[in-house]
């Protein structure tokens, strides 16, 4: 590994994002949207809101990073740079860590303006700290594009590579106990959330903004996030060729 | 044959799907010369220019780079490849992208004026690769790999579609990195191309059909230019197969 190239990285993915104030602009303004439809879809319902409401804002960069890192970095492969930077002296670690530190810094950003739209504007209740939810949205969205540069390794095309999004995230987002707490569902797909990493994570947020702390389950679930976050990282690597056919 | 060639294959056989593209072939190529590899599309150009900058998978055979095994991290710095299509960043401005590569290859930042004005585009040095024409796009890749002065420079049709005085500057600046000691391949589909090579390897359907100077070539063809002494070439080749035809 070498610094100096996980920097530059890190900065080239950030000009490339500036390039695109588009969909900059999405990636803060969107779910500050989706939190505020979300208040008034749920305003009959006793409770929901502030049930769903914090862990929610910790969701989000989670989702946004995966589809944001799979299709830049479809994009590397399609368009070539990626073969490029395989004949070049960058290790494969420099290209990941890169990308990690730059989406790792735009969540950063999202989490922190989602948050004071939930929880200053909106009137979300979290029982712990907002920090500890912003800080739990980074290590989401590192998981999120962890999880999106695995994926791009198995799409030919970005309209594949968006379907992934349904295909790998939105079981995920149904299983985690957002909708249904996982006690109450049928026992298979109880079993089935445990395999999923976005369970974990929405277990900590849920103690963070419910119980008001992690407690020794809460950091077990933060264990399992960034265990898996690892391993997606490790088996992206492993997609990384320097030779291919 | 000559033992300090930069380049040296030897019985190399390349599949690619059921198809073998390269019948373990072997040839050389000298240090400090530009040596041109024409042959028309879809030969094998493009397989035999990726197995020796070390990123196709190779059935069986032995590439050599300056004495290491092609592929080899020690050469990652030393030998620089410019893919047929722009492999650079089409969202980043030229120098952006050039800043970045610098920055991997760690070469000093007043080399980056120096590559834009080899490849003159000292005037669209700050827009983006998207707003360039696809000429440009291909100087701007040419240039990225001019950036870490490269002792072995491999190019994949890199003069497609140039303007006619910008082609036959390029070629002055690729014979002029040559006299300075860097070794050249250049492939081609435009057999006019030859005169400006110090050597010459003409390929066709994944064959080496002869390995020498343009004048020689002519010589022992008996021919004026380049696309008859190619055809000529063929037809030996044929009467050799079917001696009684």
């Amino acid at each position: 590994m070498t610094p100096r190239i996980v920097a530059a990285t890190a900065l080239r993915v950030l000009e490339q994002l500036r390039r695109d104030p588009r969909t900059l602009a999405m990636i803060i303004v969107v779910p500050c949207v989706l939190i505020f439809l979300l208040k008034y879809v749920l305003e009959g319902q006793e409770g929901s809101f502030d049930r769903v409401g914090g862990p929610l804002v910790g969701l989000f960069p989670l989702i946004v990073m995966f589809l944001v890192t799979s299709i830049t970095m479809l994009r590397e492969r399609t368009t070539g740079t990626l073969e490029r930077l395989m004949t070049l002296p960058l290790a494969k670690l420099d290209l990941l860590l890169g990308y990690g530190i730059a989406f790792a810094l735009v969540a950063a950003v999202q989490a922190t303006i989602v948050s004071a739209v939930a929880f200053g504007l909106l009137g979300v209740e979290a029982a712990g700290s907002t920090i500890a939810v912003v800080l739990l949205a980074i290590a989401n969205a590192i998981l999120g594009m962890a999880l999106g540069l695995l994926a791009s390794a198995f799409a030919q095309t970005e309209f594949q590579a968006v379907q992934f999004m349904p295909a790998f995230i939105l079981p995920q987002l149904l299983l985690c106990g957002l909708f249904v707490p996982r006690e109450q569902m049928a026992p298979a797909l109880e079993a089935l959330s445990y395999a999923l990493p976005m369970s974990y994570a929405f277990d900590a947020l849920q103690r963070v903004t419910a119980d008001g702390s992690l407690g020794g389950r809460g950091w077990l679930d933060v264990a399992a996030t960034i265990g898996a976050t690892l391993l997606a990282l490790v088996l992206a690597a492993a997609t990384l060729r320097r030779r291919t056919p | 044959m000559c033992s300090d060639a930069a380049i040296s294959v030897r019985d190399l056989n390349v599949r690619r799907g059921e198809k073998l593209v390269l019948p373990g072939i072997s040839l050389e190529i000298e240090r400090g010369a530009v040596t041109g590899l024409l042959g028309p599309s879809g030969t094998g150009k493009t397989t035999l220019i990726r197995a020796i900058v070390g990123v196709q998978i190779v059935e069986s055979g032995a590439v050599t780079i300056l004495g290491e095994p092609a592929g080899s991290a020690g050469l990652r710095a030393r030998v620089a490849y410019v893919t047929q299509a722009p492999s650079v960043y089409r969202d980043l401005t030229v120098r952006e992208n050039l800043r970045y590569f610098a920055r991997i290859l760690d070469v000093p930042g007043e080399r980056i004026a120096e590559v834009i004005e080899t490849v003159s585009l000292g005037e669209d040095a700050d827009r983006e690769v998207d707003n360039l024409s696809g000429g440009q796009g291909a100087r701007v890749s040419l240039a990225t790999a001019l950036l870490g002065r490269p002792e072995v420079l491999v190019l994949d049709e890199p003069t497609v579609g140039l303007d006619p005085v910008l082609r036959a500057d390029l070629w002055r600046t690729f014979a002029g990195l040559a006299a300075e000691g860097a070794t050249l391949l250049i492939s081609s589909h435009v057999m006019d191309e030859a005169v400006h090579c110090d050597r010459l390897l003409l390929m066709r359907e994944g064959d080496i059909l002869a390995a020498s100077s343009p004048d020689e070539l002519l010589r022992r063809t008996g021919t004026r230019d380049m696309g008859e002494a190619f055809l000529k070439l063929i037809e030996e080749g044929r009467s050799s197969e079917a001696p009684g035809a």
